[in-house]
């Protein structure tokens, strides 16, 4: 196995099932090395000195007017879909 | 003299007197493409009704109409531009087949100035890369050196303004995808500050970061498109309503007495000697010619990279979730259930790096590791920009290489960790949201080198001025 243990196989595994990703095993491999090779690399974060700053840009709302408006019509926009009927977008079986 | 080889501003004046037409350069710009792009590949698509569209413009010119800043001239755009019935692929599997329907903004607004989207451009895959080997449709070559990579993500529009395939291009610029490309094909390329320029119709990599800007032959035709690009946009709440003003009237001026800063920690060890050196005979020029150069400190230069590959990728993870087979694009033919649908939907629509880099973003977003790594990258990030608060104190503008080093050739950096850390000079300006410009500063062993000028927050201005006067003074010697 590899040397370092800042991942294993069976994290690339949790992460693509959260992600929603199958992968080979040949990928789970290649992910294991070189995700443990970037997370180390970025791990020296770890090291430098930060206060508690994340809140110091000013961040203002941006607001509009509640009007309704025309927008790109709904047969146009579902063009593009791999599977559709009538004006729906057509899945699986959910439940 | 030959037609493709004006530059932008040139080429609008010849079709303003009459002496060419829009038809007949659009019909130039497509056979050049069709002959010699087969090679440097920086086009995925290119435009069925362009002539169509350049005809319309003749006619305006016949009328004695208006017809826009841009009027008749071939534009290309990255593919990750939504332009209305043209293929919108961000060279990804996933997106094979979709047609927006609907122009981004950018798009609306050079057309409205009469441009001709000539075609949409390579790039690496969702704009996660710095060579545009990671393009599902293969590789752009370098014009400059077709052994060599063209840089990335914008490489296509890079080496299609380098290779007078176009006469301006659009790119977007995350981590330095506008400046780098530029520098490796010997181009001009802007990376607007965050909020200058809408992102409505750019399909997101990092919201956070992103900006769309012009790749352009020299600095006038970066400001004529900028003119173009710039404003506010009810559909894109992170732009800014400041004032645009004329770009163009910054051209050409006495830059005499500016502050030029010169960061140490941008001429490192581990740079390019050919990259630093020409660099440095610049920066001599410019103090030969009245501006004040001075040494500063950006002491946190060295995490950018990581603070970008935390921030990015956790964006990146959540911006691509939307590619699920569901509305748009590529659906798996191998599946049962929901589920599988939209597992191996992904596992087959995405390549190597975009699955890299949604697994990395997941990583740092997880129960667990959020607080050590994301939040962390956050509070690194803020030192970051105080850097360039504190450095502009004292500076106008800071000059960089854009690049640590040459054009690279194919398969040089199949290592990940090596080919992110080609962007280290370029990230951290995305990171504080400021505006820069890389523009040409010579070749070194017959490759181009880059030099970058960041100003702070819109003062784009300020940039054109600078860039025009190092321009002018290379031009002279």
């Amino acid at each position: 196995m590899e040397k370092n243990n800042l991942i294993k196989k069976e994290d690339v595994e949790y992460l693509a099932n959260l992600a929603r990703i199958s992968l080979t095993e040949d990928e789970k491999e290649d992910l294991v090395k070189e995700l443990g090779k970037i997370i180390e690399y970025v791990s020296q974060l770890s090291k430098v000195e930060t206060k508690v700053t994340t809140g110091d840009i000013s961040i203002t709302n941006v607001f509009r007017e509640d009007k309704v408006k025309n927008s790109t019509n709904t047969e146009e926009m579902i063009s593009g879909a791999p599977d559709k009927e009538d004006n729906f977008f057509k899945v699986p079986r959910i439940i | 003299m030959d037609i493709l080889n004006l530059k932008l501003w040139e080429l609008k004046t010849l079709i303003e007197r009459k002496e060419i037409s829009s038809v007949e350069i659009t019909e130039k710009v497509i056979s050049e493409i069709e002959n010699r792009d087969k090679e440097i590949h920086s086009y995925l698509s290119v435009n069925p009704c362009a002539v169509k569209e350049a005809e319309e413009i003749d006619k305006k010119i016949t009328r004695g109409e208006h017809i826009g800043l841009l009027g008749g001239i071939p534009v290309a755009i990255k593919d990750n531009i939504c332009v209305k019935e043209m293929p919108a692929t961000c060279a990804s599997k996933i997106l094979e087949g979709f047609f927006p329907p609907y122009n981004a903004t950018v798009i609306d607004k050079i057309k409205n100035q009469g441009a001709i989207i000539i075609g949409k451009t390579n790039m690496d895959e969702f704009a996660f890369g710095s060579s545009t080997e990671n393009s599902s449709f293969g590789p752009t070559k370098n014009p400059i050196d077709l052994q060599r990579v063209p840089g990335g993500s914008s490489g296509g529009s890079a080496a299609a303004v380098s290779a007078n395939l176009c006469f301006a291009a659009l790119g977007s610029d995350t981590g330095g995808s506008i400046r780098q490309p530029a520098s490796f094909c010997g181009v001009v390329g802007l990376k607007p500050t965050y909020g200058r320029v809408s992102r409505y119709g750019l399909i997101a990599f990092a919201s956070s970061l992103d900006q769309i800007g012009p790749i352009t032959k020299d600095v006038r035709d970066t400001a004529i498109m900028m003119n173009v690009i710039c404003g506010r946009d009810e559909n894109d709440s992170t732009s800014v309503d400041i004032t645009v003003p004329d770009y163009t009237g910054f051209l050409n001026r006495e830059a005499k007495g500016l502050k030029i800063g010169i960061p140490d920690e941008y001429f490192i060890e581990g740079i390019d000697r050919g990259v630093k050196d020409k660099i440095i005979e610049v920066v001599e020029k410019m103090e030969d010619t009245g501006m004040v150069v001075k040494k500063i400190s950006l002491p946190h230069t060295r995490y950018g990279i990581a603070v970008y590959y935390i921030l990015g990728t956790a964006e990146a993870s959540s911006n691509l979730a939307r590619f699920d087979g569901v509305r748009y694009g590529y659906r798996t033919n191998d599946y049962m259930d929901l589920y599988q649908m939209y597992a191996n939907t992904r596992e087959e629509g995405f390549g190597k790096e975009v699955k890299r880099r949604i697994i990395l973003g997941t990583f740092v977003l997880s129960s667990g590791y959020y607080e050590a790594y994301y939040l962390k990258a956050q509070r690194v990030c803020s030192l970051i920009k105080k850097d360039f608060t504190e450095a502009f104190k004292e500076v106008d503008v800071i000059i960089t290489p854009t690049s640590p080093e040459l054009p690279f050739k194919f398969g040089e950096k199949a290592e990940p960790l090596k080919m992110y850390l080609s962007d280290i000079f370029t990230v951290n300006v995305n990171l504080a949201g400021l505006p820069a410009i890389s523009i040409p500063a010579g070749f070194v062993d017959n490759l181009p080198v880059g030099l970058q000028i960041i100003a702070p927050h819109f003062r784009e201005d300020r940039l054109i001025e600078v860039a025009s006067f190092i321009e002018n003074c290379i031009k002279g010697a």
